[in-house]
């Protein structure tokens, strides 16, 4: 074990990593997080190594368990460097393969390259894919490249050197202020300047204060902050020591969702390493620093990402906000002061630290800088984690990094930002994305979540489903929200289910307006946003609903009906023999018929016509 | 250090820091509210007592129970913005517990005859959750806590069986301003008595309220000094 005590001993260390590689080695990443592991990467791992072991290879190939790198579709993702061939979905069947092909005799394997959906032109290295190609990877660029529960690879690579340098060239009050000057805003979803919120703690009157680290990540849809706790940990660690360093703070808490276990155990695995090498405890690199870091994890509720309810969770209370001010920066957790920044803030800071603010705040927009990592799900072609600079137009993250959208559908909305973003429609695709444009859309950049939809979705469902969501993850303390949800969930479940009223829509606008204001934290503040973004945009799929009693996108149920257009029908039967109500009828070759009194609107014969001659009326 | 504000027109003089609604009260202003106590800690839940606050040429709304005053302040506790507010809470809370004399009161005051959100089920409870932070603030017993979340949320005692912490003293009783927590003379020990929260019902002093001579009082009390005193010396301010 190498306790590293000076800046030298670490630059030693780094070195002697390097050296101890064996150049003619061939690595094979395998990604190990969650994505993957859905895909069972588990098990192709395993086969790997009984591989290595039955041919006796261990000198010249090694299996890596990386982090995730970002196109979770395609996964599981194997990594074969130096070819630096790129395998998607991969499985245990293709083991011997790779080994045998790729490992030893550095012949690519073609079938298990990503191909390009029009030209069917296979691709080799990741950064050739149109979905790497327009992306600007910082925070994410180590996820998928080094091993999560190795130090080393993380030294390997330059880690920890940002706190060396923070910590001997750089005082207190200079890392705050580079952190002021980078520009950099909070990545959780509120946009706080993350220098300022320092600053401000870092002058607050107290001796103990606390370094606060959220990773309670619970938007539906959104898994950026999991994948750099599971893929980097020790990027987070690094950025929340010198955090500590600037702000005076002996004492760090990550707070982790506790239904995110690869993360609880990359991150505890990586704080032990990071204690053994002397990166965290008594007296850092020799400078007389001490800085302690341990893990609280998650009591399941989407509030406790809220700052206030999650320093009041971590107190061992039940997690419900509290009024601001006083901020957390000036009293936070046990009444002392505090900084709470999201795991992505964190990881930024090292790179910040190291490269310099001028670095950083070339990238991005007039008011929002750096890079910043999107889930991209929903019903985009590439799905997975994208991270952009700040200021790439919705357009380019959709349909040149996602690829346009699935089974030639046209394109309706984005939801950003979770359950309290909002939907941005097709008119303005081209706007670039950062926190002030996003919020005067009607949206929010939240933790970076991107539900992408079709013309199949409904707005008014949509805004249904989430307004559900969050009324059940409201505390209900206050009456806005917790009241206000209720009836706003009523009002929309009546809408979709053909009882709404003339006047739901103008109510449905003031109860939203009277909850922005007047609720007592961020979430019952930015719950209404489905809601109010959906009328905006889309307030003829309202008055469908409410007027015509009628539902355009045929999701709600109650308010439309299957037709089969008699001219584009073939009568291939595939409706009438999957239909499970016996409710299409028609012989063969000759136009079908579906009999609404039967029809339970399942959509199976919608989904499976291959002619599109079931309609929506 | 006494500061100046200007509250509807008024100029008052109060504690910098103290909240907003204080300053109301000197200047005889009334703001509704719910959740508010001068014996207990600022809640904010009720979001009735929102008023609009200009500070450095910023407006805002802020709830006026906790929110700090600060030299140079002005407040307006009447705009058509805070009337729009409290309007639609005491709507909602009409459609939440339509019985309450207290809310029908408040809606008498406003002009409101009806709401315009669907009553679903009668509930009593407004949830402004004095009884419990009486309970745990002054009596210092915690023997009743919000349970749950969301729209699942009420007052319960841990795990909903009888507490075993609750002396009776009744306070919660007498804070409820909407009637939800009777007490009632308990049948199977006479003369003593019982808090009933609904269907779940509080345990009686097991001493006869003998606070004199008892010595769970005298450790209570004790307690409490201890408290108190931790509660200071943490909260000393520091000397610059």
């Amino acid at each position: 074990m190498h306790r590293i005590r000076t800046i030298s001993d670490l630059e030693e260390l780094r070195q002697s990593i390097l050296a101890k590689r064996d150049p003619e080695k061939v690595v094979i990443g395998v990604c190990c997080t969650t994505g993957c592991q859905a895909r069972r990467s588990g098990k192709v791992i395993d086969a790997f190594e009984n591989e290595i072991r039955e041919k006796g290879l261990q000198d010249k190939v090694e299996i890596k368990k990386t982090g995730c790198h970002g196109f979770c579709e395609m996964g599981p993702i194997v990594v074969v460097e130096p070819t630096n061939s790129f395998y998607c979905r991969v499985g245990t069947k293709d083991v011997t393969d790779i080994v045998s092909e790729t490992a030893l005799k550095d012949k690519v394997i073609d079938r298990l390259l990503w191909k390009h959906p029009a030209t069917k032109e296979a691709v080799v290295s990741q950064n050739d894919i149109p979905f790497y190609k327009k992306q600007k990877k910082v925070v994410s660029h180590n996820s998928g490249r080094i091993d999560p529960t190795n130090i080393e690879d993380y030294i390997a690579v330059g880690g920890y050197s940002a706190l060396a340098k923070g910590l001997t060239a750089m005082t207190p009050a200079g890392v705050v202020e580079t952190v002021v000057a980078s520009g950099i805003r909070g990545r959780g979803g509120g946009g706080f300047p993350t220098g300022i919120k320092w600053r401000i703690c870092s002058s607050a009157p107290g001796d103990t204060k606390y370094i606060i680290a959220n990773g309670d990540e619970g938007d539906p849809g959104a898994y950026m902050d999991r994948s750099l706790m599971e893929g980097d940990p020790h990027s987070i660690i690094e950025g929340m020591i010198i955090g500590g360093f600037a702000i005076g703070a002996r004492e760090g808490i990550i707070y982790v969702r506790d239904e995110y276990p690869i993360a609880i155990q990359h991150l505890s695995m990586a704080i032990k390493q990071a204690e053994e090498y002397g990166l965290l405890g008594h007296d850092i690199l020799g400078t007389g620093f001490d800085f302690t870091i341990r893990i609280s994890r998650g009591g399941g509720a989407f509030v406790c990402g809220e700052e206030t309810a999650l320093i009041i969770s971590i107190e061992g209370k039940s997690g419900t906000p509290r009024a601001r001010p006083p901020y957390p920066a000036i009293e936070g957790l046990w009444g002392n002061p505090t900084v709470l920044n999201n795991v992505e803030t964190f990881a930024n800071i090292p790179k910040i630290v190291l490269n310099g603010a001028p670095w950083y705040s070339d990238m991005g927009t007039a008011g929002s800088k750096g890079t910043k990592i999107f889930s991209l799900v929903g019903k985009a072609k590439n799905t997975g984690l994208v991270e952009v600079k700040m200021g790439t137009t919705l357009r380019e993250i959709i349909f040149d990094i996602g690829g346009g959208i699935r089974k030639s559908k046209r394109f309706k909305a984005v939801q950003t930002g979770g359950p309290s973003g909002g939907c941005i429609p097709i008119s303005k695709i081209d706007m670039p994305v950062d926190y002030d444009s996003l919020r005067d859309a009607g949206a929010i950049m939240g933790s970076g979540g991107m539900i992408v939809m079709d013309e199949t979705s409904c707005m008014v469902d949509v805004a249904r489903y989430f307004i559900h969501f969050l009324m059940f993850e409201s505390c209900g303390k206050c009456v806005p929200c917790r009241e206000g949800l209720k009836q706003m969930h009523e009002i929309l479940k009546n809408i979709c289910e053909g009882r709404g009223q003339r006047g739901d829509i103008e109510l449905l606008s003031d109860l939203a307006g009277v909850m922005t204001t007047a609720s007592l934290c961020a979430l019952g503040g930015t719950a209404p946003n489905p809601v109010l973004s959906t009328i905006r945009y889309f307030r003829d799929e309202y008055e469908a609903h409410i007027f015509e009693k009628r539902c355009p996108a045929g999701v709600c149920k109650n308010l439309f009906e299957y037709v089969i257009n008699q001219e584009r029908c073939n009568g291939c039967t595939l409706c009438r023999l999957r239909c499970p109500q016996e409710a299409i009828f028609g012989e063969k070759k000759k136009p079908h018929v579906i009999d609404p009194q039967r029809c339970i609107k399942c959509g199976i014969c919608y989904s499976i016509c291959k002619r599109e001659a079931i309609r929506v009326k | 250090m006494k500061v100046a504000i200007i509250i509807d027109g008024q100029m008052v003089q109060i504690d910098r820091g103290a909240p907003i609604i204080d300053a109301a009260r000197k200047a005889g202003i009334f703001i509704p509210t719910l959740c508010y106590h001068e014996a207990l800690k600022a809640y904010g839940s009720c979001r009735l007592c929102m008023v609009e606050v200009i500070q450095n040429k910023q407006s805002r709304l802020v709830t006026s129970c906790n929110f700090p005053v600060e030299g140079g302040m002005e407040v307006f506790t009447d705009t058509p913005r805070v009337r729009k507010i409290r309007r639609v809470i005491v709507e909602l809370l009409l459609a939440r517990c339509p019985d309450v004399p207290l809310i029908q009161t408040l809606a008498r005051q406003m002009g409101i005859d009806f709401s315009r959100f669907k009553k679903k089920e009668e509930k009593q409870c407004i949830l402004c959750g004095l009884c419990v932070r009486f309970c745990e603030e002054v009596v210092g017993v915690g023997a009743i806590g919000l349970a749950n979340r969301g729209t699942e949320r009420e007052v319960a005692t841990p795990f909903r069986v009888a507490s075993d912490v609750c002396i009776g003293c009744g306070s919660c009783t007498y804070i409820c301003p909407t009637g939800c927590i009777e007490m009632v003379p308990d049948e199977e020990t006479p003369k003593l008595r019982r808090m009933n929260l609904g269907k779940l019902s509080l345990s009686p002093c097991p001493n006869n309220y003998q606070c004199e001579t008892c010595s769970i009082e005298q450790e209570f009390f004790e307690d409490i000094k201890r408290v108190i005193a931790d509660f200071r010396n943490r909260h000393k301010k520091p000397s610059f």
